[in-house]
């Protein structure tokens, strides 16, 4: 049971009082829309660097990769050691030229200099449906942890208020503290709070890591304590049947590492913002590499976690009989809950509401609720005051998903939308005032997702899912808009719709093993199975992904090419490269790329 | 941008030092410890916070000094002025 005493609620008051005190802070240099929503372009690197990985450190991070953790053990390391470093390298070192250089305001606007009107119309709308989904399940995962870690009980019975509105309570507390500080001070502040929160991420995890190591014996404790498989990141990945995430080395290359991974960090414009926001060029070639530096290190902070959670033994119905001094028995029993008892080490079963048993999977096997696996972890090992800590670390990393979906939403709406589409002309002002009504918009119509709810015991795989049908057909567009000068506007257009199409009909005809048709896949025909979920989301990238190259290609050659002056600064080959013999080569991106490379294959050696 | 974020944020980190190191003071010994394996954790992660967030605000403070001693902004496009 959770019990917090004053010194937890003030750690976390302080941080509120920060964040909104950030966003008062700088309402005042908000005068231009692109102070609103390019934070002026006028951002140091470091900091840019820190939230570009930091708005990406929402719910699916902190929380989805501690499950993965105690569901597939340092396999799940390749997210960053494939899925983002590779990804942040090349995004840094060949795209950001295109992205800054070309002056666009978000990744839309891109698309539209490069290709055409219903290109961007496309990416723009599919685009905000998505941010307003992802804040929307940040905020459900945030008012689910809080309910079932009971932060508020005590608040609301010392109120008097009803029990069941913790809810609702902690969807609206989040949601007013976002809309206030983004309403205030834009982009600046969402990126501000981003860094904010990037530390407080470290400060929160990195002594939970600490003592939960000490606890099983350190490192090589932990080996001993779980399955040799949990400990490997590249051991058994040849085949499917040999590692626990059911991914061989095909679809772990190119669906994650090439097409979903490539797909996040190259194309979304929630993490590219942070990186247009910065002060120059040469600024915006260095943050995605400055972020790949901390996100090496990452796997560390959350997926351990999730490892330590499952490592430990777990908690059974104890009786301890104790005779007195005066010769009476005592029996003394520790009563521990069913879900947890059917559980394995901290991560407890999911019990039917109906029939108070566990659930089972389709081997028979307890169905383990993984999300709690991290939240179980601080609860174990925290004493007060640092729970404290631990705990608005884990508020913050929920507010900060949601504030980055919610500035990257309040841009597109505006200038890809609203300019566009509904109101031309207007004056700076006008699309300012737009953009903070944008922003009370997106948060309510995340609110609205939060409510719907949501099927999968795992919130990473239902973001996975929302990608691989968005993100990873469009990484194609952008690879051949910016590499391929032939490549032409209808052709993005169509292999944009085929791409997506191609994802929902191999979701619709493929079904992970253990699973029954519906969310998780086969709902048109169950014609092959998958060993995983995470196996099936991969395979779903890249048959989304080829087919959008293949079309777009295709189409390409079957039109009208556009003529070569109107795509400088906008396609590799007809861009001049900048001039750069001002700056000391290890100065450079690309030293500090290499540096980075050099780090992420030291660290794919060490956990092999 | 005249706001430094090191400020606010080596201040946040300060404050949360300073009540993490005194409670911890204040509960030395007490049976709260049991779960973080007898180690006091808020006396020692209190100690860190602090170090960590003086250095933040005192970099953030002589960044400030530095940028207020420097004479005019650059041009507002970034672009060094070159010889025609």
């Amino acid at each position: 049971m959770l019990n917090l005493t004053s010194v937890d609620w003030l750690i976390m008051l302080l941080y509120f009082v920060f964040v909104l005190g950030i966003g008062f802070a700088l309402k005042r240099y908000m005068k231009t829309s692109k102070d609103f929503f390019q934070a002026g372009r006028a951002l140091p690197a470091w900091i840019c660097g820190l939230a570009f990985i930091s708005a990406n450190l929402g719910a699916q991070e902190v929380i989805g990769m501690g499950a993965s953790g105690a569901k597939y053990g340092l396999e799940t390391a390749h997210f960053y050691g494939i899925g983002a470093i590779p990804a942040m390298i090349f995004v840094g070192i060949f795209m950001m030229p295109f992205y800054y250089g070309s002056k666009a305001r978000s990744v839309p606007e891109f698309l539209r200099m490069r290709f055409d009107e219903k290109t961007r119309a496309l990416n723009a709308c599919s685009f905000a449906v998505m941010t307003v989904f992802s804040s929307g399940i940040s905020m459900y995962a945030m008012a689910r942890l809080i309910q079932a870690l009971h932060v508020f009980d005590g608040l609301f019975r010392a109120l008097g208020w009803n029990p069941d509105g913790i809810f609702t309570f902690s969807i609206c507390l989040s949601a007013l503290i976002v809309l206030l500080y983004i309403f205030l001070g834009g982009l600046t502040s969402a990126i501000y709070n981003e860094v904010l929160q990037f530390f407080l991420i470290i400060a929160g995890f990195l002594p939970l890591v600490l003592i939960g190591l000490r606890n099983v014996g350190g490192w090589s404790g932990l080996k001993a304590s779980v399955p040799m498989a949990y400990m490997h990141e590249w051991k058994g990945v040849a085949h499917a049947s040999t590692n626990p995430m059911g991914i061989e080395i095909i679809g772990l290359g190119m669906g994650l590492g090439f097409v979903l991974g490539s797909g996040y960090w190259c194309t979304d414009f929630l993490v590219i913002q942070t990186a247009m926001a910065s002060k120059n060029m040469e600024s915006a070639r260095r943050v995605p590499l400055i972020a790949a530096i901390p996100k090496m290190v990452f796997p560390f902070l959350v997926i351990l976690p999730g490892i330590l959670a499952i490592g430990l033994p777990t908690p059974h119905t104890t009786t301890t009989i104790t005779r007195t001094a005066d010769g009476a028995i005592h029996h003394e029993t520790n009563v521990v809950p069913l879900n947890v008892e059917e559980g394995r080490g901290l991560v407890p079963a999911k019990i039917n509401p109906v029939t108070g048993k566990a659930m089972l999977t389709a081997s028979g096997q307890p169905l383990l609720d993984y999300d709690m696996a991290t939240p179980n972890m601080l609860l174990h090992f925290f004493p007060t005051g640092i729970l404290g800590l631990g705990l608005t670390a884990l508020l913050a990393s929920f507010m900060s998903g949601m504030a980055g979906n919610v500035t990257a939403f309040n841009t597109v709406f505006t200038y890809d939308l609203y300019q566009s589409y509904i109101h031309k002309g207007g004056s700076d002002r006008h699309y300012m005032a737009v953009g903070r009504w944008a922003t009370v918009g997106g948060i309510l119509l995340s609110i609205a997702t939060a409510y719907a709810a949501i099927n999968f015991n795992n919130i990473m795989d239902t973001l996975q899912l929302v990608f691989s049908f968005v993100n990873a057909p469009l990484f194609a567009t952008f690879l051949l808009g910016m590499f391929w000068k032939r490549a032409t506007g209808h052709a993005a257009f169509a292999g944009l719709i085929s791409g997506t199409a191609a994802a929902m009909l191999h979701h619709g005809l493929t079904l992970p093993i253990e699973a029954r048709p519906g969310i998780h896949g086969g709902w048109i025909a169950v014609l092959h199975n998958y060993p995983s979920d995470m196996a099936m989301n991969f395979w779903t990238a890249i048959f989304a992904f080829s087919a959008n190259l293949i079309v777009t290609v295709v189409v390409s050659y079957c039109t009208k090419a556009r003529p070569e002056a109107e795509l400088v600064g906008l396609v590799h080959s007809l861009t001049p490269k900048p001039e750069r013999s001002h700056i000391v080569w290890w100065k450079r991106p690309e030293a500090l790329a290499v540096g980075v490379l050099l780090g992420a294959v030291a660290l794919n050696i060490f956990f092999y | 941008m005249t706001l430094d974020l090191r400020i606010p944020m080596g201040a946040m980190f300060t404050l949360l030092g300073v009540i993490l190191t005194l409670f911890g003071l204040a509960t030395r010994g007490s049976k709260i410890y049991e779960a973080s394996l007898g180690i006091n954790a808020n006396f020692w992660w209190g100690l860190v916070l602090l170090a960590f967030g003086l250095t933040m605000f005192l970099l953030g403070r002589r960044g400030q000094k530095r940028l207020a001693s420097l004479p005019a902004e650059p041009p507002e496009d970034g672009q060094a002025r070159r010889g025609h």
